[in-house]
C-alpha cells in the first residue's frame, strides 16, 4: 500500500514575510513530482510563531505531524523523501 | 535565478527589523537594541555562517545599524548600539544616501576575471589561443594560461572552449550594478560611489552575503506615530500583490499599526496617465520621434546622472507618488506622509519631494506586522476613500504604464509602445543610442522599468513574482477600467 504524505505550508503573515512567500512554488512543484502520493496546500497561520520569539524560526511547514522550521523548498522536499521511504 | 527570490540574507535582515520594532515598542528601546546581536546568537548557540560567534554578533550589530537608518561605514565600531539607537530617535530627516555597505559581511570576493579551470584538456585545436584578439592566452605545461595584464575580459575564449573549461568569475554586486557604481576598493571590499549610484537596489538583491543594506526609516515612522502625529500611508500599486490578504484587509491592517489614513498611489497614477497621454500627443504633433515614461525613480536617476542627452525625450509628467502626496498634503496639511515602496530608488525620489516625509519598503512593513502579531488575512475590510482605475493599479507590472497611456491616446495617432523591462548594461546602451540619434527604431512610447517585471520585481518586495502577479492581477480585474474621455 502506498503511503500518503500531507504537506501544509503556513501562509500566516509571519511565515509569509519570513519566507513562505517563496515556498508557494511547492504547491505547484510537489504534485508534478509526486502526483497524488503527496497532498500539499497553503494553510492559514499554524500558530507556531506566536510563542515567545519563535517568529525567528519561521517559515514553518508541517509534513504530516512533523514541523519543519526555517523551511526552504529543499528542506521540505528532503522531508517528503524521508517520509516516502 | 528567479526574480526577487527571498533568501537567507533577507531572513536575517527581516529578523533584525522585527527585533528593532519590538525593541522600539518596549519600555527600553536603547538597551533592547543593544542586546539584538546577543539575543540572536546567545552564548553557546551554533554559528551558522561565520568563523565564530563573535564575528556573527559583530555582523548582526552592523546590520542593526542599517536598521536604525545609519551608515555602517560611518558608525564607529566602539559606539554601542544603545547610543546609536538614541541618536536615531533624535534625527528629523533620514540620512541622504539610502544604501550602506557592511564591510565586515562583505567577503571581498575574488576580483572579476576570466579563469581557466582544471577542466582544460590542453587540446590540439586551441580555439582559445586562436580566438583571443589580445594575445593573452598561451599554453604552459600543456594547459591554457591567461595573462591578466593582457586580458580584456571580452569572454571570447569562454564561448569557444569545446570543454567549457574557461569561465568568467564575477563579483555579484559589480555584475548586477548597471552603472558601475559599486566596485571593490584597494582592500577588496565593495564600495558604492554615490555620484554614480542610481539607487536601483540591484546590488542589495545580488550580494550572497547580504552586505549591501538599505538604511531603514522604520524608527522615524514609529517615532512620529508614538508622538501622536497624523501619519498617513501612501501605498504603491505593487503592494497589492505582496501579502496574503485583500486590499481592503491590508488597509485595515495598516490602520492597526497606528496610521491615520491610507491612500492608494494608484490615485495619483490616474493623473500621471492623463497628463502623460496629453503630453505624448502634443510632443508627437510637434514632431518628436519618441518619448519615454518618467515614473520609475531608478530610471530618472539614470537619466539625470548618466544619460543627460535623454532629458529632452523623457516625459515631464510627474510620478504617481508626486500627485498622490500633493493630494494628501492638500487634504491634510499637518500630515506626516509615508510612502510604502517596492524599491530602494523611491527613497531617493522622496528625499527630493517635500511632500513625502518617509519611505518604507515591503520588508519593513511586513516586519512591522510580524512584530505586532497582526494576521492580515484575519483583518476586517476597510474601504479606501478614493478609487483608482484598473489601469492605474496595473502600473506595478511591466508594460502597465505604457498600456494605460496608450488607452487615452486618439486612434489616429501612430503609437508604438516599447517596454524596457529592467535596466542592465545592454538596455542602457540601447537607451543611450536612442537619445544620441533622437530616434528609437522599435517604437515611440518607451516605458522604462529599472526592475525586470516592473515594480513587482523591486528589491524591497516580499512576495515571489508569480504569485504576486496573480494576486495583483485579480485586484486589477476587479477594478473599474479607465474612462476614455473621462
Amino acid at each position: 500500500m502506498d503511503k500518503k504524505v500531507s504537506v501544509k505550508v503556513c501562509l500566516g503573515t509571519t511565515c509569509f514575510v519570513m519566507g513562505s512567500a517563496n515556498l508557494q512554488e511547492l504547491i505547484e512543484l510537489v504534485p508534478k513530482k509526486y502526483g497524488d502520493r503527496v497532498d500539499v496546500s497553503g494553510v492559514p497561520c499554524l500558530g507556531l510563531c506566536s510563542i515567545d520569539w519563535e517568529f525567528s524560526k519561521a517559515p514553518y511547514v508541517k509534513v504530516d505531524d512533523e514541523v519543519v522550521k526555517e523551511a526552504t523548498v529543499e528542506k521540505v522536499l528532503a522531508k517528503i523523501e524521508e517520509k516516502l521511504k | 535565478m528567479a526574480m526577487n527570490t527571498p533568501r537567507q540574507t533577507s531572513h536575517l535582515k527581516r529578523e533584525i527589523l522585527v527585533r528593532l520594532i519590538k525593541a522600539y515598542l518596549s519600555d527600553n528601546f536603547e538597551e533592547n537594541t543593544r542586546l539584538i546581536p546577543y539575543a540572536m546568537r546567545p552564548k553557546g548557540s551554533e554559528v551558522p555562517y561565520r568563523c565564530c560567534i563573535h564575528k556573527e554578533r559583530a555582523i548582526l550589530r552592523d546590520r542593526t545599524v542599517a536598521g536604525l537608518g545609519m551608515s555602517i561605514e560611518e558608525a564607529d565600531d566602539s559606539v554601542l548600539l544603545s547610543t546609536l539607537a538614541h541618536k536615531a530617535t533624535d534625527r528629523d530627516k533620514p540620512e541622504s544616501n539610502p544604501l550602506t555597505v557592511l564591510t565586515s559581511a562583505c567577503k571581498g570576493c575574488v576580483p572579476s576575471r576570466i579563469y581557466v579551470t582544471d577542466l582544460c584538456q590542453g587540446c590540439v585545436a586551441r580555439p582559445c589561443v586562436n580566438t583571443c584578439k589580445f594575445g593573452a592566452i598561451s599554453i604552459q605545461n600543456g594547459k591554457s594560461v591567461i595573462d591578466a595584464d593582457k586580458c580584456k575580459s571580452c569572454g571570447m575564449c569562454v564561448q569557444v572552449c569545446p570543454y567549457q573549461a574557461i569561465t568568467k568569475i564575477i563579483v555579484p554586486c559589480e555584475n548586477a550594478c548597471p552603472v558601475e557604481a559599486i566596485q571593490k576598493d584597494e582592500e577588496g571590499y565593495a564600495k558604492i560611489d554615490f555620484e554614480k549610484c542610481i539607487s536601483c537596489g540591484k546590488c542589495v538583491a545580488a550580494c550572497p552575503f547580504g552586505a549591501v543594506h538599505e538604511k531603514s526609516q522604520i524608527i522615524d515612522v514609529l517615532k512620529n506615530i508614538k508622538a501622536g502625529k497624523k501619519v498617513i500611508a501612501m501605498l504603491a500599486p505593487a503592494i497589492m500583490g505582496q501579502l496574503p490578504c485583500s486590499a481592503k484587509q491590508l488597509k485595515n491592517a495598516i490602520m492597526k499599526l497606528g496610521f491615520f489614513d491610507v491612500y492608494e498611489v494608484a490615485q495619483g497614477a490616474d493623473i500621471t496617465t492623463k497628463t502623460e497621454a496629453a503630453e505624448f500627443e502634443e510632443r508627437l504633433e510637434n514632431g518628436a520621434e519618441f518619448m519615454t515614461t518618467s515614473c520609475c525613480a531608478g530610471y530618472n536617476e539614470l537619466v539625470d546622472k548618466h544619460i543627460p542627452e535623454m532629458k529632452p525625450f523623457r516625459s515631464d509628467t510627474k510620478t504617481p507618488l508626486y500627485y498622490t502626496s500633493e493630494i494628501v498634503k492638500r487634504e491634510h496639511p499637518d500630515a506626516i506622509t509615508v510612502f510604502f515602496s517596492p524599491c530602494n530608488a523611491k527613497r531617493k525620489e522622496a528625499m527630493k519631494n517635500p511632500n513625502v516625509d518617509f519611505v518604507l519598503n515591503y520588508e519593513e512593513v511586513g516586519a512591522w506586522f510580524v512584530a505586532l502579531g497582526i494576521q492580515v488575512a484575519e483583518c476586517a475590510e476597510s474601504e479606501f476613500k478614493a478609487q483608482a482605475s484598473a489601469e492605474a493599479r496595473n502600473y506595478a507590472v511591466t508594460g502597465g504604464v505604457a498600456k494605460a497611456v496608450q488607452k487615452l491616446l486618439p486612434e489616429h495617432l501612430p503609437t508604438y509602445p516599447v517596454v524596457i523591462n529592467g535596466l542592465d548594461k545592454q538596455s542602457i546602451r540601447d537607451l543611450k543610442k536612442y537619445a544620441k540619434n533622437g530616434v528609437c527604431d522599435i517604437g515611440n512610447l518607451i516605458e522604462v522599468m529599472a526592475c525586470p517585471g516592473g515594480c513587482l520585481g523591486g528589491n524591497g518586495t516580499v512576495n515571489a513574482y508569480k504569485p504576486a502577479l496573480k494576486q495583483l492581477t485579480k485586484y486589477v480585474n476587479e477594478s473599474e477600467p479607465l474612462e476614455v474621455n473621462g
